[in-house]
């Protein structure tokens, strides 16, 4: 039934592609008759009995029927969960506005901290970077953001702090950087000891010994977006060469 | 939509580069991005790329009346167009500060500064001059707009041609390119702007500042300049005190920097002139294309083959009796594709025992075909709605469904179908 899908597994997709399922002609009325569901990822779209493909990228799949395209855009949808570093922008009364990079700003409860009471409040700036995870992301309502976890714990969560970095990659380098056994990560880390934050929205945050080598660590993951994992070595192997 | 706020780390991590002599992209103080400069595949349209800032300039040309206290000059118009598409921060059709100050910027450098020959613009004085308009359009922002723009728009003017007129008593004849070559217009010096943007109240100096280091900046200093070193237009923003030692020593920079433009744009120019007299690609269908994904870009796995036989047997074997035969050539529903008419068939066999086949058993083969039939159908249900629908009389025709793929798809799919359309041919012999 989905053999059209399977088929193009690892294939580029462009928006505007379609697979048609239309029902087979004949229809057995003894046989058992079982319903297969496919669930479509991003990028994916269902239409009638077509599935629309509405962003360029690589189709890819998981067992048994999840379809997604594997894309290179740099526009964050918020998904709850997922963690995000934001930007403080407004401090007003009891909670603070985020801006994470989506459509719309995030909120953030001055509650939602480690250790934060009535008494307690967090010191957050105007202008700070906060590591946090959404709580609520739906379409149509205000995403908010939390900074504990639900046994309330910070979890690695919570406002950066000084020095270090902020600079925005393609979301794909992101979850490629955030997969269990990342090639980006590990060539990373041969290089200089880091200290790196990874947010789903595209953003990554870097600190290390010196400001020259903070600097090459952000202008190598920037420029690994687009190279292939034998080009990024070779990278890699020749900035240890040079800076070492 | 507003724009991405500035946060504290940002600003704060690039002071302290800069007081390390150090810049974001890697570059020294006085350095400017790499910058590209491509024409339209139309005269007088210029595309150019300094780092991530892209900026196309397209000049226009129009006659018209003069204006009435210069009769025998031509007009100069300048557009600057700030859209979205170069940062969410741009409103569509909305004069913001910005877009003023550029237009305002641009046009003090190439308009006040005289380096276009406005009176060869005239066809009659008083009556009808050429208006040149210059509509620049930033395509992405990465900081330094001015420059980008300054050079785009000066690129595209030495790039521009304008028809030839004729004049024959009172009428003014405009001939098309076929007609008369057209003619470039006059310009006497090329006015190129540098900018300078300083921190930490003048401390420190960057030239051809990016976008993060034009938000953090205390002040800005644009200086147009030919390669004569003659200063076309001089302009302070930001609001800090500038020592005269300062200002000297930007305009000394600037005098490099707008010599080396200078020439990179003489050389654009020509080697476009060249491309252009071989009657090659040029401008746009050549300059594009190179801007492409490579990283996704995937080998594709050779499929084994050798099995297919026995597979193609393995079906056979395996299928049942279909529930009835097939007296005569189906009409199939209109929307889905068939290959063959709905006939027997064989195939994954030998051409020479097609026949016997045929007459031992036929109902086997029927159920084989079905099987192909259902391999290749995520094929045909692509190209279904396209696919021709079939009468049944017409034996000659045979339909043809054409793939959406190069036949060097996996020859898995593609080799039972040849067999199939070899063993409807003859088949077709044989009837007659």
């Amino acid at each position: 039934m989905f053999s059209s899908l399977k088929e193009k597994v690892g294939q580029v997709l462009l928006p505007g592609d379609e697979f048609l399922f239309e029902a087979e002609n004949t229809i057995s009325l003894t046989g058992h008759v079982k319903a297969e569901k496919v669930v479509c990822g991003p990028g994916l779209r269902r239409s009638g009995d077509r599935v629309l493909v509405c962003k360029s990228g690589v189709l890819r799949h998981k067992q048994p029927n999840m379809f997604w395209v594997d894309s290179q855009q740099r526009r964050y949808v918020p998904t709850k969960g997922e963690s995000v570093i934001g930007i403080v922008t407004v401090k007003s009364g009891d909670v603070f506005k985020v801006d994470f990079g989506g459509s719309e700003q995030a909120s953030l409860s001055y509650l939602a901290f480690e250790g934060a009471t009535k008494r307690n409040r967090p010191n957050v700036q105007v202008g700070d970077l906060v590591f946090a995870q959404f709580l609520i992301a739906n379409k149509d309502m205000e995403p908010e953001l939390v900074c504990i976890d639900s046994s309330g714990r910070a979890n690695g969560m919570g406002v950066l702090g000084g020095g270090g970095l902020l600079f925005r990659v393609s979301l794909g380098l992101v979850r490629r950087l955030l997969a269990p056994h990342s090639e980006v990560r590990s060539d990373l880390e041969k290089l200089f000891p880091c200290e790196l934050v990874v947010g789903m929205n595209g953003r990554l945050w870097v600190r290390s010994s010196s400001i020259q080598q903070t600097l090459i660590i952000a202008n190598l993951l920037q420029s690994c977006d687009t190279m292939t994992a034998p080009q990024r070595q070779e990278l890699f192997r020749r900035v240890k060469q040079g800076a070492l | 939509m507003k724009d991405t706020p500035l946060s504290n780390c940002e600003r704060d991590f690039l002071l302290k580069a800069i007081e390390e002599k150090k810049r974001l992209d890697g570059r020294q103080t006085y350095d400017y991005r790499k910058i590209k400069i491509t024409f339209g595949s139309d005269y007088g349209c210029c595309f150019v790329d300094l780092g991530k800032t892209r900026v196309m300039a397209q000049v226009s040309c129009e006659l018209v009346a003069p204006k009435e206290n210069r009769p025998n000059e031509g007009i100069m118009f300048f557009n600057i167009e700030l859209s979205p598409m170069a940062s969410p921060a741009f409103e569509q059709s909305r004069q913001s500060e910005l877009s003023v100050k550029l237009n305002r910027q641009l046009e003090r450098c190439l308009r006040n500064s005289k380096c276009i020959d406005t009176e060869s613009l005239c066809v009659v004085s008083g009556e009808k001059v050429w208006q040149i308009r210059v509509d620049v359009h930033m395509l992405n922002h990465d900081g330094n707009l001015m420059d980008a723009a300054s050079i785009a728009a000066i690129t595209a003017l030495c790039h521009f041609r304008r028809p030839d007129v004729a004049i024959q008593g009172e009428e003014v004849t405009v001939y098309s390119p076929e007609e008369r070559d057209t003619i470039p217009l006059s310009i006497y010096h090329m006015p190129i702007s540098v900018s300078f943007s300083f921190f930490q109240q003048g401390t420190y100096l960057l030239v051809d500042p990016c976008e993060l280091e034009e938000r953090v900046m205390d002040g800005l200093l644009m200086i147009a300049m030919n390669k004569h070193r003659e200063i076309c237009s001089i302009q302070s923003s930001g609001g800090i005190m500038l020592l005269k030692e300062q200002v000297m020593r930007c305009s000394k920079i600037a005098s490099v920097k707008v010599s080396e433009i200078t020439e990179l744009i003489s050389k654009a120019l020509q080697n476009d002139k060249k491309a252009r007299k071989a009657g090659g690609k040029c401008g746009y269908a050549e300059s594009m294309p190179q801007e492409r994904i490579t990283a996704l870009k995937m080998d594709e796995t050779p499929v084994e083959m050798t099995d297919v036989s026995e597979r193609a047997n393995d079906v056979v074997q395996k299928a049942k009796a279909p529930p009835q035969m097939v007296p005569s050539p189906v009409v199939p529903v209109p929307g889905v594709g068939q290959v063959g008419q709905g006939l027997k068939n064989s195939w994954g066999l030998e051409e020479e025992d097609e026949e016997q086949e045929e007459e031992e058993d036929s109902s086997g083969v029927e159920q084989a075909k079905r099987a192909t039939k259902m391999e290749e159908e995520h094929h045909v249900k692509e190209e279904s709605r396209a696919a021709v629908v079939e009468i049944s009389d017409s034996e000659e025709e045979e339909v043809v469904i054409l793939h959406p793929e190069t036949p060097d798809k996996t020859p898995k799919n593609t080799r039972p179908v040849s067999h199939q359309k070899r063993a409807e041919k003859s088949k077709k012999k044989q009837k007659k």
